[in-house]
């Protein structure tokens, strides 16, 4: 099998950039596989993973890495001549970009420093690798500028210093590794279309704040703000800098009404501390500490609505085509791509008594642990495994490749495994639709439901579908063609569990709820 | 406080493209940074400098001070009066260095100067003692940097006690720089040359230049009119399609001008005779260059106004010796960060080629650290007919000096560009984290001493210099930190 491997010095691009690049050249004829990323530690780990062998490179210099189609009969050429068009068509895929308006002859800004020089903006969103990315933050801060960093991998001590001095400067710096923010309607990341409306969020978990967003969304229930926190904000390292400013400035926000505050289990100091501050603030805080035994997203989403005085209604389902798969009992298997979805699903499922549910993200101890140490480790650890609840976009399954928000093909490739294993009986399964998601899952994920439900008569496929009317890929088509393809739809990821939990343990008659 | 949660969002992105596409798909205003990263190792000392809050009030103090500082024209004096400067010791261009490692025009300068001084019978003789480190009579030969005596020198810059020198000051401080005279094109000391021809033009200039500049220069000064404003001048040449480093043409006319009718009665209470007066302004009016020796000093005067803020990332000198290239900066007091010099890029005289030119050489990137020269070229597109390029290549190289500079100079203007102030300030940070090197336009000496000019091109520091000053800022700021 030929390879060939080639390294471009200095030439720096986005991970996302060439995730989209490898897929194109990953296209062109004779080429078999391709792999076009900054050869950085990691990725040159992943090569040497896919048998190439890495080249010396540094993390500046960008690789790529062909493998050629053995079969010459879906070759027009020789190796050569597949090696020049794949480079053609990563030049083409890397060469696109945007037209930035006009004033051509103006050098562009290398630093958020320069940019903000030549005109003030409010806010920054910074998505460069971790390791720079607190450089930038820092930029935008000494401008009077606020920070959404996107990016991971920033150093606590880094991220406590930015929020020190954003607090003393009356911004605000959302993250690191903050996924997700709505700014005056604005989504920023990962953020769907809301309605505007009275209620802000403070949000330390992304796709929490996204489900809980768009069921108040289906609830007629508007948004206001949603700030992202990161992850550590609410830590005793951190010790809530930011949610301590977001509720500090939200209290000064006229059209905020109300206030929810998301969060995976937190320091119990730092939400004692933040309760005080906003009773101090006179600002009506709603808790929604997730975990073990706490109301789950859609429950809160429900007090909000009395809160606020509207209805609640019946949370949107759309049922399967085809025909039901008989009532056997079987194992459970949750492909998800939210972290907090993920976690929700564990909380809601260790209450629908299927017994101990493996997994990689940390639930009970008590409980056995999936090896998400890689793709082919996990494969392997599912295998094995009785009911299982796996978050595909940990960082250790990331590695090498876009979030699968962005890149569904490893979901694919373990929803087929879990069709092929005939201990399962249901697979559940999240998909986050809005900005900066995957511009159309369904067509990528239908065909693969369809395969799964071919492939195996005693499945089924239960979907929690995270989105609004108005989000670019549109919650309705999406979920028709996913209906269509056999798979049970539902806006709540709570009910979406309740059903996958009752159908695995051979009760259907408990997923009533769905579609009622 | 709430402009975050009131406004309209404007967006300033770095990083991923298609967080951006989904902004704009929601109309909003968005402007991306051109973000790529710094070199491989730099990212910790970037994170460190950048977290310290001295940083951002250090440069504003510095680069304020920088623009502030005003230059006039004081006094014309022999280098031994103005200086100190002892028999034996010899100032230079750039960094320290020592004759051992000095390049073929840096010796050829140091030769020119020992014959000049009647120190040594001839170059063989002269060499001999440079290569001993003693004078003929057992006196020590001491090579110290310009800079270190608030001085600068063009090309080999050197500067012995004979020489005469210019005298800038800044009225608000007081403060003072001295540079030498400039001897022409062609073969020159400056350039490495030490032919009969350099030390017989080098002997006229102390023996009548000097004088009768010194006379017409404190005439002037004490007149209703008082000293010269050497940064008016500077101001008035940016406009007349100057640059102030390698096209001085607009500049030199205007001081001739100016020094004419001082020159005219000087001579009543002088020995010197109308012919020598007629040759004076010959030679400045046939030099373009001649002004440069004054753009130097009232670029050193700014500079040096802005050392020694804690802090502070301004580079405050970049010169070279012919072998190493060095900056200092504000916030480090006087170290030199070094890195060998590079070989410029450009065009060259007659027969001469690449092969003949000796590595940057000279003081006079003190004029780029100041925000002129090479980052003014945009004012001065005819410097691409001597140093290569056309005119789009001056505006780009000016426009992408503001990517690495903290200021616009508020006096300093480019027409072209609706009268914007020069990029000023160059800021250690910037230069890492872009990668863009300031861009020095430079004269290119032979390689072989006694040659003298070849060309005339383009040149960038090598970028270990800036690495290195950022991880001597990175280790001082985490001890302002701890302290």
């Amino acid at each position: 099998m030929g390879t060939h491997v080639q390294v471009l010095r200095g030439r720096y691009h986005d991970s996302v950039t060439l995730l989209a690049t490898s897929r194109a050249v990953a296209s062109v004829a004779g080429v078999g596989s391709a792999q076009v990323a900054m050869a950085t530690p990691l990725n040159l780990e992943v090569l040497e993973s896919m048998g190439f062998t890495a080249p010396a490179a540094s993390p500046d210099d960008l690789v790529v890495a062909l493998r050629l189609d053995d079969d010459l009969l879906h070759r027009g050429t020789d190796d050569e001549g597949v090696v020049a068009a794949a480079m053609a068509a990563m030049e083409a895929a890397l060469t696109r970009r945007p037209s930035s308006g006009g004033g051509a002859v103006e050098e562009p800004d290398r630093t958020t420093a320069a940019a903000l020089r030549r005109a003030a903006a409010p806010l920054v969103l910074v998505s460069v690798p971790g390791e720079h990315a607190a450089a930038e933050a820092w930029d935008a801060l000494d401008a009077g500028s606020s920070v959404m960093l996107f990016s991971d991998n920033v150093a606590v001590a880094d991220e406590v210093a930015l929020k020190r001095e954003a607090a003393r400067r009356g911004l605000l710096v959302m993250g690191p590794d903050c996924g997700t923010a709505v700014v005056g309607g604005v989504g920023l990341g990962f953020a769907n279309a809301v309605r505007p409306g009275p209620v802000s969020l403070v949000a330390a978990s992304g796709t929490g704040a996204q489900h809980l967003m768009c069921l108040l969304d289906a609830a007629g229930v508007g948004v206001r703000h949603c700030l992202g926190l990161g992850g550590r904000d609410l830590s005793a390292d951190v010790g809530g800098l930011a949610a301590a400013q977001s509720l500090r400035m939200l209290a000064d926000d006229d059209g905020t009404e109300l206030v929810v505050l998301v969060s995976k289990p937190a320091d119990g100091a730092v939400v004692e501390r933040l309760a005080s501050l906003a009773s101090e603030l006179r600002l009506t805080v709603e808790w929604a500490v997730l975990g073990a035994g706490r109301p789950d997203l859609t429950e809160v989403a429900s007090t909000l609505c009395d809160r606020v005085g509207s209805a609640v209604p019946t949370w949107p389902s759309w049922r399967p085509a085809g025909t039901p798969a008989p009532s056997t009992a079987g194992l459970l298997r949750g492909l998800y791509s939210g972290g907090t979805l993920c976690d929700e699903a564990l909380a809601v499922g260790s209450l629908a008594g299927l017994g101990p549910i493996a997994s990689n993200v940390a639930f009970d101890p008590g409980w056995p642990r999936l090896d998400a140490s890689g793709p082919r480790a996990l494969a392997a650890s599912l295998a094995d495994a009785g009911h299982a609840m796996v978050d595909l976009g940990d960082d250790t399954l990331t590695r090498g490749r876009a979030h699968p928000m962005i890149d569904p093909s490893l979901r694919l490739e373990a929803l087929a495994d879990a069709a092929a294993d005939p201990r399962v009986r249901v697979v559940l399964l999240d998909v986050v639709l809005g900005h900066g998601s995957h511009p159309d899952p369904a067509a990528e994920l239908a065909p693969a439901v369809s395969a799964a439900l071919k492939e195996s008569d005693a499945l089924d496929v239960v979907l929690c579908l995270v989105g609004t009317a108005d989000d670019p890929q549109g919650t309705t088509g999406q979920a028709e063609v996913l209906a269509a393809a056999g798979a049970h739809v539902l806006a709540s990821n709570a009910q979406a569990t309740r059903l996958a939990a009752a159908l695995a343990s051979g009760t259907p008659a408990a997923g009533a709820e769905e579609g009622s | 406080m709430t402009v975050l949660l009131s406004g309209p969002v404007d967006v300033v992105t770095a990083g991923v493209e298609v967080l951006a596409e989904a902004l704009e798909a929601q109309a909003v205003g968005v402007r991306r940074v051109d973000w790529r990263p710094p070199p491989a190792g730099t990212a910790a000392d970037v994170r460190t400098v950048l977290a310290d809050r001295r940083r951002a009030a250090a440069n504003a103090t510095a680069v304020s001070r920088v623009a502030a500082a005003g230059a006039v024209l004081a006094d014309v004096r022999p280098a031994s009066e103005a200086l100190g400067i002892e028999p034996g010791t010899f100032f230079h261009a750039g960094p320290p260095l020592t004759f051992e490692r000095a390049s073929g025009p840096m010796r050829g300068a140091l030769v020119a100067a020992m014959l000049y001084e009647h120190l040594a019978t001839d170059p063989d003789d002269a060499t001999a003692q440079l290569e001993a480190g003693r004078l003929r009579d057992g006196r020590p030969i001491r090579l110290e940097p310009c800079h270190h005596h608030g001085t600068v020198g063009p090309m080999a810059g050197v500067v012995s006690p004979g020489m005469w020198v210019f005298e800038i000051a800044d009225p608000g401080s007081g403060r003072r720089a001295f540079c030498s005279l400039n001897e022409g094109l062609g073969k020159v000391l400056r350039y490495g040359a030490y032919g009969p021809e350099v030390i017989e033009r080098l002997r006229w200039m102390s023996a009548v230049l000097g004088p009768l500049l010194r006379r017409a220069v404190r005439r002037r000064a004490a007149s209703t009119s008082g000293p010269l404003d050497v940064r008016s001048i500077i101001a008035q040449m940016l406009q007349m399609g100057d640059e102030g480093h390698n096209r001085n043409r607009a500049g030199t006319m205007m001081l001739v001008r100016e020094l004419v009718p001082e020159l005219l009665d000087a001579h009543d209470d002088a020995d010197l005779s109308m012919s020598d007066v007629a040759d004076v302004i010959r030679f400045c009016n046939g030099n373009d260059h001649f002004f440069l020796n004054l753009v130097m000093p009232a670029c050193k005067l700014a500079l040096d106004a802005g050392r020694d803020v804690p802090g502070s990332t301004l580079v405050v000198a970049m010169a070279r010796n012919g072998t190493d290239f060095g900056i200092q900066v504000s916030g480090t007091g006087d170290a030199w960060f070094t890195g060998p010099a590079l070989v410029p890029d450009g065009l060259y005289l007659g027969d001469f080629g690449p092969d003949d030119a000796n590595p940057d050489i000279g003081d006079s990137a003190i004029t780029e650290t100041a925000g002129i020269g090479g980052f003014a070229m945009a004012a001065a597109p005819a410097i691409t007919a001597f140093i290569g390029g056309d005119a789009e290549l001056a505006l780009a190289t000016t426009r992408r000096m503001y990517q690495i500079t903290l200021a616009e100079h508020p006096l300093l203007q480019v027409p072209v560009l609706g009268f914007r102030g020069v990029p000023l300030g160059i800021d250690v940070t910037a230069v890492v984290r872009t990668g863009v090197l300031p861009q020095i336009n430079t004269g290119i000496a032979g390689r072989v001493a006694g040659t003298g000019q070849v060309g005339a091109g383009l040149v960038t520091p090598p970028a270990e210099c800036f690495t290195a000053a950022l991880s001597r800022l990175s280790t001082l700021a985490r001890r302002s930190r701890t302290s």
